[in-house]
């Protein structure tokens, strides 16, 4: 029996690790994401599972793959700072196919910023924030309960993809509480899929190499290799939600937290008559082309809201034919009402 | 002594330099590995990143090349999640005293049941001889082309300080003392370091023969103390049973 809890996000995080049968982690605090490292640290022990605390992100990262490499379900979290200290494995990561979850609860930057202000400005840095090419899932809760649902999906799509996967979170989301029913710690979910470990691949490099491990400098073959790192995603269904009017007039592209404003900015608008309607995406990446050409395709305008300078706004302008534009707005939200009145303007 | 059940035949030859004493550094190894009759099916080995990292690729073994200074960090994870294996780490001497020296001292620190060994050539080997913070004063490298103005580490002294429970240092030229040191660190249960002088006889320009020759007359076996240590010295300095890491974080799982 689910009950109603009050449970924050970041809390919500750790339940879904658990159910998701995490049993390795590595940390290394930081604001706003060290709830989820309390959470391990309390918790892992009793569910059979290792924490440690390493020296810095670097080493966390890194001990997470190594421990991934030996069968372990493994996680790292973490925010701006610290996630930009991993960039190195991440792709460390992608290239050697080693499924891990690395969750970062977005704070305001750059540098060291306000450590205790939302943001959203870490949308391409999880995408490209390691050197050369490799593809990489990104997911972007925006409550709460998604916090426990998309870390579990987390898990399960770097299992099925052989691949680590980001959790973009935000301070917003993970700090904050919501009355939530989620399935009790402990309700395990089955998301081992068939996973390639050290035993049956025997030798791992970040080198480019042949399918038996070693190392090669041969073009050809290196291509080979970015070409099925980036082929595996294909068949990788994004995670994307569409509320309100069909053929709506504008249409509200967000995720995370500014997800939520979006909603409240819709419902304005539709009582002023203005036909709206709400895509959200909780896969960032792959970018989810097909759906957001789908959900635009008839729309006036497309409204990209942000905590950052205008990121993921990028994207859309690639994809859409229509008008779009982003809204910015940093170290918090803003009000439904002043969105919904920027959009009035635009339209 | 069969080296090749070992070796990896599609890994070969090695990239290695001719004179490279890698070459030598990895018999030993192997050596040591069957004298220490440790389950081969059970061992991984990690390495980080410079010519001394490419010693996993030819080991029949389970092995990871991992990323630069990071071995260590890899090989905690692979060990706390299976401490059942038997870890060995390599590294060169940037790869563990420079960019991974704080994982270094925190390997130490933690005491955790992996054998680290550090092949000290006194220089980066594999960006092209630059200096390293193993290079003696006063050497003149790519980087230090009026001569080194940095102190260098003592490797030993150093892991002693931040708390392994086995340490020693040999050279490539004192290879039965290297192989026994070695096979003895593989059995002792803790974070055991093991130094392995070697030279590079691209980026010094000496011949190998004369790397030997220099390691066999300067280095001379030791038992001296901590504060007695020099850096020609060669011998096992550290041996001491202290709680190990690995059994620590699974004691708390109930
Ligand atoms: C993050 C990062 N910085 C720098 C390098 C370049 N790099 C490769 S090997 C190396 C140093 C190698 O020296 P050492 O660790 O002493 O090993 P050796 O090659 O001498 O065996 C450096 C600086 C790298 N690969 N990654």
């Amino acid at each position: 029996m689910k009950k109603k809890e009050l449970l924050q996000g970041n809390e919500a995080a750790v339940r879904g690790a658990l159910n998701a049968g995490c049993n390795f982690f590595a940390g290394y605090p930081i604001t706003p994401s060290s709830e989820i490292v309390h959470g391990m640290a309390r918790l892992l022990p009793k569910f059979g599972g290792v924490f440690v605390q390493m020296e810095d992100e670097i080493a966390s990262i890194s001990a997470a793959i190594g421990a991934s490499m030996v069968g372990a379900i493994a996680m790292t979290a973490t925010s701006g700072p610290g996630f930009s200290l991993m960039q190195e494995s991440i792709g460390y990561a992608a290239m050697t196919e080693s499924p891990l979850v690395i969750i970062n609860v977005m704070r305001a930057g750059p540098s060291t910023g306000i450590p205790t202000a939302p943001s959203q400005g870490d949308v391409m840095q999880a995408r490209y924030g390691s050197h050369g090419d490799y593809p990489i899932i990104v997911l972007a809760p925006a409550s709460v309960g998604d916090m426990y649902r998309l870390t579990i999906d987390a898990f399960k799509l770097a299992f099925e993809y052989s691949s680590p996967v980001v959790v973009l979170s935000d301070e917003v989301v993970g700090h904050m509480r919501e009355s939530v029913s989620l399935p009790p710690l402990g309700e395990k979910v089955e998301c081992k899929g068939k996973v390639k470990n050290l035993f049956e691949r025997k030798h791992r490099t970040g080198l480019a190499h042949l399918e038996n491990g070693l190392p090669t400098t041969d073009l050809g073959e290196y291509r080979r290799l970015i070409e099925r790192l980036f082929s595996k995603f294909d068949d990788l269904k994004p995670g994307v939600k569409f509320e309100g009017q069909k053929d709506a007039e504008v249409v509200l592209i967000s995720y995370g937290s500014s997800y939520r404003l979006s909603k409240s900015a819709a419902k304005l608008l539709l009582r002023n008559g203005i036909s709206t309607g709400v895509l959200k995406l909780e896969t960032l990446f792959p970018f989810p082309e097909g759906e957001v050409r789908k959900f635009s395709k008839s729309a006036e305008l497309v409204i990209v809201p942000e905590m950052n300078r205008g990121q993921l706004v990028k994207e859309v302008e690639r994809v859409c034919c229509c008008r779009v534009k982003g809204v910015s707005y940093y170290g918090s939200l803003i009000l439904p009402e002043e969105l919904a009145k920027i959009v009035e303007v635009l339209l | 002594m069969k080296y090749a059940e070992y070796l990896r035949q599609d890994a070969l030859p090695t990239l290695w330099c001719p004179g490279c004493l890698n070459g030598v550094v990895l018999a030993s190894f192997i050596r040591a590995m069957r004298k220490s009759k440790i389950d081969r099916e059970r061992t991984v080995v990690v390495s980080g990143i410079g010519c001394s990292g490419r010693m996993s690729q030819y080991l029949d073994l389970f092995t990871v090349h991992t990323t630069h200074g990071r071995a260590l960090a890899f090989a905690t994870g692979i060990k706390l999640a299976n401490p059942s294996l038997n870890v060995i780490v390599f590294m060169g001497d940037g790869d563990a005293l420079a960019i991974g020296g704080n994982h270094f001292i925190h390997a130490c620190r933690r005491n955790i049941d992996l054998t680290a060994i550090v092949i000290n050539n006194r220089l980066y080997g594999m960006t092209g001889g630059q200096a390293a913070p193993t290079t003696p004063e006063g050497e003149i490298t790519r980087t230090s082309p009026y001569g080194n103005v940095e102190r260098p580490f003592d490797l030993v002294k150093l892991a002693i300080s931040a708390g392994a429970t086995y340490v020693a240092r040999f050279t490539a030229y004192h290879v039965r003392w290297l192989e026994k040191s070695i096979a003895d660190a593989i059995m002792h249960k803790g974070f055991s370091v093991i130094e392995v002088v070697t030279g590079c006889p691209t980026h010094q320009k000496k011949k190998p023969a004369d790397i030997l020759e220099f390691l066999k007359s300067n280095f001379k076996r030791s038992d001296a103390s901590f504060e007695e240590i020099r850096p020609s010295d060669i011998g096992v300095f550290k041996k001491e049973i202290r709680p190990e890491f690995c059994e620590k974080v699974w004691g708390l799982i109930l």
